[in-house]
């Protein structure tokens, strides 16, 4: 950690992915794993240029009450201001001054089956001109909840933050406890963490190009892609003792090995994605009317997410070669090596090539790494130590951070930094480029956890 | 094409899943004089999840779990609904919008806590941001625990609803009055 004047913090060249503060500072991390800090005055700090430091900053004061000086959003970000009985005052949601503008609001409860938010649309007929999403309906006060306690009783909170991602959550804050403690994992446990992370984006990226094309009313690729969901969801299940691999992974190591027959179910469910998997393609390509709703569509251009630093689909689909497995990177990827499908049209239809060419890389690395399991015990007890210490770890939807201070055993501060928090704005610019009826593409296409930014 | 669909002809669907006993017996009692139709109508609210919950909820209804096929569907309006499933802890910030959405339904309302932190706030309980589980804020009729359920305890728990319901739909129902 480097500690900046309050002249050199705001003028820090990089790519920003995130800022938090504790008691007596303001942190911010830049790729691939920099971490700055500036001492707060009075409870402040100066704002930084970073595009995706507007939500982080807004963040901060709702949780510590920490002002960034001169930032020109100041709006809460997760804090609604409600009383006992839930009820709380609307925020003002400002429509550009155009002729026959007017606002259409949505949620927090969603057609679907959906987690909370609300989206407030400015529209002029059917264009979209402005999406303003206002969030912090799942907050839970995870952060609360994880200070005070050990390294190993907090897992069961990382792997809550959001749980279509809690491998790679837990992966990322057994990194950072580990990074803290000074502790090495045993090789067991570092293969068997990369195939549970890597079901995970199976399950996730199948699962969500399916519902993709069932917003645009194509059912066959849904009900297809939901079974390959389903089978990679029972092989986890047989394997690992549970659907989403929750709370598997531990610091230290992981909760349990792999299940006699374990290995063998995987392997046969990918099998049976391999399979079908370029007959599936083929539809998606092929169809006119599917092709016509996602080409073009809720386009990112490749300066914007870059001015963002997204990362994962959102990022790759529109030109940013970013992938925390390699950079900074993590045992075991550099023993398997890995392929990064990069494309640059960063509309939903390339979101959705990015997944669809991921797939293949994560069952390969699958084979790889269940042939080459090290014969090693799979955790070791972490010690009661001091330390602070970054980790991260790649979801589904791109790197998760998380910052840990630990203090004689139990966590004294933590912030954690889901690939969500630099998409929503993306959604928003994203969203504003297209018709009202293409949002729940973009939307799904995108696919912010809220849980994982409401915390 | 033709080997697949030689194979799905021979195939047999596996035998459907059936409701709890002990706890259809109790909902009976509960359904008794509520009048449903023969189908149940279920809308879903995440009242503070992690997500985990929401995946397992939509895998009820793939090719596997099929839970259209006992006549459960999800439906985006609370006014047509008959039951409420709320996932998640009972968020302060997500209260006035499940109270608003229970208000919207239709008597009678079932409500169903699905997942530990509906249940009872789960690992979260005790954290000042949350009031606790479903029951914090609405009565509830059916609890269904796990981090997550998965789908097939999902879909046994709403089976019971269908079974001590079906029980009185053999009459013909009279037409629900809107509330």
């Amino acid at each position: 950690m480097i500690l900046l004047s309050h002249e050199d913090w705001p003028a820090h060249q990089g790519r920003f992915i995130a800022l938090w503060t504790d008691a007596r500072h303001a942190y911010a991390l830049y790729e691939p794993g920099e971490l700055v800090a500036v001492e707060l005055v009075d409870g402040a700090y100066p704002a930084l240029p970073h595009a995706g430091a507007g939500w982080f900053q807004r963040l901060a004061r709702d949780l510590n009450g920490h002002k960034a000086i001169g930032a020109a959003d100041t709006r809460p970000a997760i804090e609604h201001s409600r009383d006992a009985d839930g009820r709380g005052p609307w925020p003002e949601f400002k429509s550009p001054e155009d002729e026959g503008v007017h606002q259409v609001a949505v949620g927090p409860i969603h057609a679907g089956i959906i987690e909370p938010g609300h989206f407030r649309f400015s529209v002029i007929g059917e264009k979209v001109l402005k999406l303003e999403a206002r969030l912090g309906y799942a907050h839970k006060g995870t952060l609360g909840m994880i200070r005070g306690k050990s390294p190993r009783l907090a897992a069961r909170f990382a792997a809550r933050v959001s749980g279509d991602a809690t491998v790679a959550h837990g992966t990322a804050f057994a990194h950072a406890a580990e990074a803290a403690l000074g502790l090495q994992v045993p090789g067991r446990a570092i293969h068997l963490r990369a195939v549970m992370a890597e079901l995970e984006r199976l399950a996730n990226h199948t699962s969500d190009i399916g519902a993709i094309a069932g917003d645009a009313g194509f059912a066959f690729l849904d009900s297809r892609f939901a079974l390959a969901r389903e089978r990679i969801c029972a092989a986890s299940a047989a394997a690992f003792g549970h659907r989403l691999m929750m709370d598997m992974v531990i610091p230290g190591g992981v909760a349990g090995d792999i299940a006699t027959g374990g290995g063998a179910a995987i392997l046969d469910a990918l099998d049976a994605l391999e399979v079908e998997l370029p007959s599936l393609k083929r539809v998606f390509e092929d169809y006119a009317s599917l092709q016509d709703r996602v080409v073009g569509t809720g386009t990112v251009p490749p300066s914007l997410a870059a001015a963002y630093a997204a990362g994962g689909y959102a990022g790759r689909a529109s030109g940013q070669t970013h992938d925390s497995r390699l950079l900074p990177g993590y045992p075991p990827y550099e023993t398997f090596g890995l392929y990064v499908p990069v494309e640059q049209e960063g509309d939903v239809a390339a979101r959705i090539r990015i997944r669809l060419a991921e797939i293949p890389e994560s069952i390969r690395l699958i084979r790889d790494m269940l042939n080459a399991l090290p014969d090693t015990p799979i955790a070791i007890a972490p010690p009661i130590g001091s330390g602070a210490g970054l980790g991260v770890a790649e979801s589904f939807r791109g790197p998760v951070w998380y910052w840990l201070r630990i203090e004689s055993g139990a966590i004294a501060d933590v912030f954690i930094a889901d690939p969500s928090t630099l998409h929503w704005p993306l959604l928003e610019h994203a969203a504003a480029t297209a018709i009202l009826a293409d949002f729940p593409l973009i939307n799904k296409s995108i696919n912010g956890s809220y849980s994982g930014v409401d915390l | 094409m033709w080997k697949t669909v030689a194979r799905h002809l021979l195939s047999r669907a596996p035998e459907p899943s059936t409701g709890d006993p002990g706890l259809v017996k109790s909902l009976r009692e509960r359904v008794g004089t509520s009048r449903l139709g023969r189908s149940l109508a279920i809308r879903h609210v995440p009242a503070g999840s992690c997500n985990a919950c929401e995946l397992e909820l939509r895998a009820t209804q793939n090719l596997v779990h099929d839970l259209t096929q006992y006549g459960l569907s999800f439906t985006p309006s609370p006014r047509h609904a008959d039951i409420l499933l709320v996932t998640g802890v009972s968020g302060k910030n997500m209260r006035e919008a499940l109270l608003q959405a229970r208000a919207a339904m239709p008597e009678p309302v079932l409500v169903v806590a699905v997942g530990d932190c509906a249940v009872d706030g789960g690992v979260f309980k005790g954290s000042p941001a949350i009031s606790g589980g479903t029951d914090s804020v609405l009565s509830v009729d059916l609890m269904i625990s796990g981090c997550p359920p998965n789908p097939a305890q999902i879909v046994q728990g709403l089976l019971s609803f269908i079974e001590a319901n079906e029980f009185l739909a053999r009459a013909p129902a009279p037409r629900r009055e809107m509330g």
